[in-house]
């Protein structure tokens, strides 16, 4: 008992074990981390653990939701621990809901903090876009979804680092979804990535049309433009543009936003940025606890003497 | 073929969210609540799926505040029949729960194919498409940026960290969690939200569901705002003088 059992992907989950020796250590229980399929993350990844739970079999070749819920639900049943964690990753989405009904737990996601005393849990997850906090009691064993954009870790202390193999589950030779293909995302010839200065438009800017003030202040600034995931889903700018966990991971000399709430998601793809600018109408805006400076504005306001004063190289 | 959208509200991007005096949930009494954003992806989805198959789409809500003007928004965008799940208690549900509801009426309308939203925002303690596939043993794909279907399986576009894409089979009946649609959801008219109004009412669906045990939220509250940001003060234009002023002293302008 005491255990602390965590869902290790290839990616993705880099920071994960680290993060969880010190809860495995409060816990005093083994810190033992389940790796399936054979794309194991690097031996520095893997360090922290106590035991390296290994799984192979045909079925594991690639991910699917369905093979993976029936592993991870196998390794708690038989080694029964108290915190289950996995990454708010698309497998942890897939997952930690999926085992923690199979398995009979409960489950809190969008954890920033998990702290163990007692027999229970006490969380702090971010909701409604990371604009709330909200605390939560847990009875124990429970399956925790980690925010990704959280996990700080400091430098963890080596674990025993024992092998041991997991007996692939029976559920693994009848499964009803298949892996197809790898897709290659359309190449629309944007890199984000390689761009000293990002404008990043969000939710704020309100419509398709208004888009066309954050385009002319990119173009003024030679900055290129990136958007938050409203904006992209509702078809105002292209995927390619997108910034933030399904998006790209920046980090420019300075990314300047304007109009973006700051949701973890979105945070997590810039927030190693050098210099973070932030243009909100709202005070209370997440991205302000990001922000390096701000200013609490209409954005159409300062785009516009932003855009003259560029062009007028002032 | 039959497709079941499930939808399920969210407060109004734009509100400003409040906690309530018990400081455990958010005040509920002057915030609008609309269709979830991610379900309004699912709806596109279905009608995709529908123009493309001739499916059969059936838009499902829980009984709540909000929910009869997403369902007729579901009719008026394409969703032949619009079904009311009711019981004895109404949302807000934590995903659990509401998964629950959910699944007691899949196992009543029996659709070949169900989609809903990946999340919602006020999703702490689950999402609910894993909840229902586990709780109707189907299998299940969240984070899906496109959906086909035809002859006994939902072919779907998985999207992974930084954009990666795989295409995954599934076989039917099966759930998805959609996180946007293949075309941005379509615009509709009042005109047409009104004929929509006038045609097909909610059909009500009474099943029996239990809430499920969920953790106990002890507080909720605004992050404390860690203050590092500098703020830039006086008008639009001193603003943005300023502005200039910094990316010029970061070298981020090339010019």
């Amino acid at each position: 008992m005491g255990d602390v059992l965590a869902y290790v992907e290839p990616t993705g989950s880099d920071k994960l074990l680290a993060w969880a020796r010190p809860l495995a250590d409060a816990a005093g229980g083994d810190l033992i981390a389940l790796v399936i399929g054979g794309a194991a993350p690097g031996a520095d990844v893997l360090a922290p653990a106590d035991v390296v739970l290994e799984v192979s079999h045909p079925a594991l070749a690639q991910y699917t939701p369905e093979a993976h819920a029936a592993v991870l639900t196998a390794a708690i049943r038989e080694h029964t621990p108290d915190v289950v964690l996995v990454v708010n990753t698309t497998a942890g989405l897939d997952l930690g809901p999926a085992v923690a009904t199979a398995a009979g737990l409960a489950f809190v996601n969008y954890v920033t903090e998990l702290t163990i005393a007692g027999g229970q849990a006490e969380t702090v997850s971010a909701v409604y876009g990371g604009a709330l906090l909200a605390t939560a009691t847990t009875p124990l064993p429970a399956v925790f979804e980690l925010n990704a954009g959280a996990l700080h870790p400091e430098v963890a202390a080596a674990g025993r680092g024992e092998k041991a193999t997991l007996a692939p589950p029976a559920a693994l030779d009848s499964l009803r979804t298949t892996f197809v293909e790898n897709v290659e995302p359309p190449d629309e010839g944007v890199d984000l990535t390689k761009a000293d200065l990002l404008v990043c438009v969000g939710r704020g800017i309100g419509d398709a049309d208004s888009v066309s003030v954050a385009q002319d202040l990119a173009t003024a600034l030679g900055a290129e433009l990136g958007a938050s995931r409203p904006v992209v889903d509702s078809g105002w700018l292209p995927k390619s543009r997108q910034i933030g966990k399904s998006g790209a991971h920046v980090k420019p000399k300075v990314y300047l936003s304007l109009g973006v709430s700051g949701a973890p998601e979105h945070l997590e793809g810039m927030q190693e940025s050098q210099t973070i600018i932030a243009i909100n109408k709202d005070p209370t805006a997440a991205i302000f606890n990001v922000a390096h400076y701000g200013a609490v504005a209409d954005l159409f306001d300062v785009a516009e003497e932003l855009t003259s004063l560029a062009g007028d190289g002032a | 073929m039959n497709i079941a959208v499930l939808l399920r509200l969210m407060p109004n991007p734009g509100d400003e969210l409040e906690v309530d005096d018990g400081g455990t949930d958010i005040d509920r009494e002057y915030i609008e609540m609309v269709l979830n954003e991610y379900d309004d992806q699912a709806l596109e989805e279905a009608v995709l799926i529908k123009e493309a198959t001739g499916a059969t789409v059936t838009a499902v809500g829980l009984a709540g505040e909000g929910i009869d003007q997403a369902l007729r928004t579901a009719a008026a965008r394409g969703a032949d029949r619009t079904v009311l799940v009711g019981g004895d208690e109404i949302d807000p549900y934590d995903a659990r729960t509401a998964a629950a509801a959910f699944a007691a009426a899949i196992r009543e309308l029996a659709p070949d194919l169900v989609l809903t939203g990946v999340q919602t925002p006020s999703d702490v303690f689950g999402q609910l498409t894993p909840f229902l596939a586990a709780d109707l043993g189907w299998p299940h794909a969240d984070v899906v940026i496109g959906v086909t279907a035809d002859d006994g399986h939902a072919s779907v576009l998985q999207e992974y960290a930084g954009g990666r894409l795989a295409r995954l089979s599934l076989g039917l009946p099966a759930v998805v969690g959609v996180q946007s649609s293949t075309t941005p959801p379509r615009y509709v008219s009042m005109a047409r939200l009104r004929q929509a109004m006038s045609e097909g009412a909610i059909e009500n669906l009474d099943v029996s569901f239990e809430r499920a045990p969920a953790p106990v939220i002890t507080s909720l509250a605004r992050p404390e705002v860690s203050g590092h940001a500098t703020m830039l003060e006086g008008d639009a234009g001193k603003v943005a003088q300023q502005i200039l002023d910094l990316l010029r002293e970061k070298g981020a302008l090339t010019t």
